[in-house]
């Protein structure tokens, strides 16, 4: 098995999910009252981070199997950018619109890349 | 293919060390599936639009059943059976259950998710003014759980598993490693399906 050093990939996948998460059950929990955007902005904001903290961290890795990554990545993304695209309708189609909308689009285009990325990357470790 | 897997040889004992292992040929996402999982998403869509209460209902309680069912049944059935089978046996299983539940379980979440919002909309009982508002908060926490767990760590053990089979000389140490997360991984979901249960049937219950 693998003793290669690499970084915390799967854990800062699942922290960047769960604050996402949280900033969805924030807004959900509310409706249809209007809530002030401002915790949900700042989970996003958080979630982003770490999804940007972890491709740099993973960008640095020399010794890799980047070619199993990206071919895993490629058709997990297709999968999960369909499943993003069909929770993004359902939204759409409840009248959600304006800060609230602007947030959940986004939050499912994290869910959408940080996943395909854990999937990718719990592959080409082993490789 | 029973054969063949009967001569699938016991792990490696130097732990980390590829062996040729028989094992049946399968497709790591089984192609004669994706019709059925499209056919199922043009249904919910099609639930969606209509936005009618018989649709909504069928798809999220067939569906949330089978979410909870099948992790319920892996957590706490399969999974310790797996782990007190051969490893031929447990090979032979793995390449056969895993390619399914590939495309089962984003099936069965998605629909349950997307369909019980709908309802939920449609019924008002997404709404803060909703008198058990308190246990549907508490289930959007719970299956925020569920999910982080199922995408962070099941999913990705799921594909890797299968890639490493797939391997012309897999590693069992590398196999061993990815079943025992996956097997973990589903028993903590299982355990927080009987948490879904308490509160839908308490929501059901009124």
């Amino acid at each position: 098995m693998s003793e290669r050093a690499l970084p915390p990939v799967t854990q800062l996948g699942m922290t960047s999910l769960a604050l996402i998460v949280a900033g969805g059950i924030y807004l959900a929990a509310y409706l249809p009252r209007q809530v002030p955007l401002f915790p949900a902005e700042m989970l996003l904001g958080a979630s982003v981070l770490v999804l940007a903290v972890n491709l740099l961290a993973l960008s640095r890795v020399k010794t890799f199997a980047w070619a199993c990554f990206f071919e895993v990545a490629k058709w997990a993304l297709l999968a999960y950018v369909v499943l993003a695209a069909l929770i993004e309708f359902a939204l759409v189609r409840d009248g959600l619109s304006g800060g609230t909308l602007v947030i959940l689009t986004l939050s499912i285009a994290v869910y959408a890349v940080h996943v395909p990325i854990l999937i990718a990357f719990t592959v080409a470790r082993y490789q | 293919m029973t054969d063949a897997a009967a001569r699938i040889p016991e792990a490696d004992p130097r732990a980390g060390s590829p062996v040729a292992m028989p094992r049946p040929d399968f497709e790591v996402v089984p192609r004669v599936g994706i019709p059925v999982v499209a056919a199922i998403f043009a249904a919910l869509v099609v639930a969606i639009v209509a936005n009618k209460l018989w649709p909504l209902v069928f798809l999220h309680v067939v569906f949330g059943a089978a979410w909870t069912i099948l992790d319920l049944f892996l957590g706490f059935i399969l999974g310790p059976i797996m782990r007190r089978l051969s490893v031929p046996a447990r090979i032979e299983l793995t390449t056969r259950l895993m390619p399914r539940l590939l495309l089962i379980m984003p099936t069965v979440v998605t629909v349950t998710l997307a369909a019980g919002w709908q309802l939920g909309t449609l019924m008002g009982t997404v709404n803060s003014s909703y008198f058990l508002h308190g246990w549907v908060v508490a289930s959007y926490i719970v299956v925020g759980c569920l999910a982080i767990i199922a995408l962070g760590l099941i999913a990705p053990a799921n594909v890797a598993v299968l890639m490493e089979l797939k391997k012309p000389r897999p590693n069992p140490a590398v196999i061993q490693t990815l079943m025992k997360r996956f097997m973990f991984s589903a028993g903590f979901t299982g355990a927080l399906q009987v948490a879904i249960l308490v509160i839908m049937t308490r929501i059901r219950s009124g």
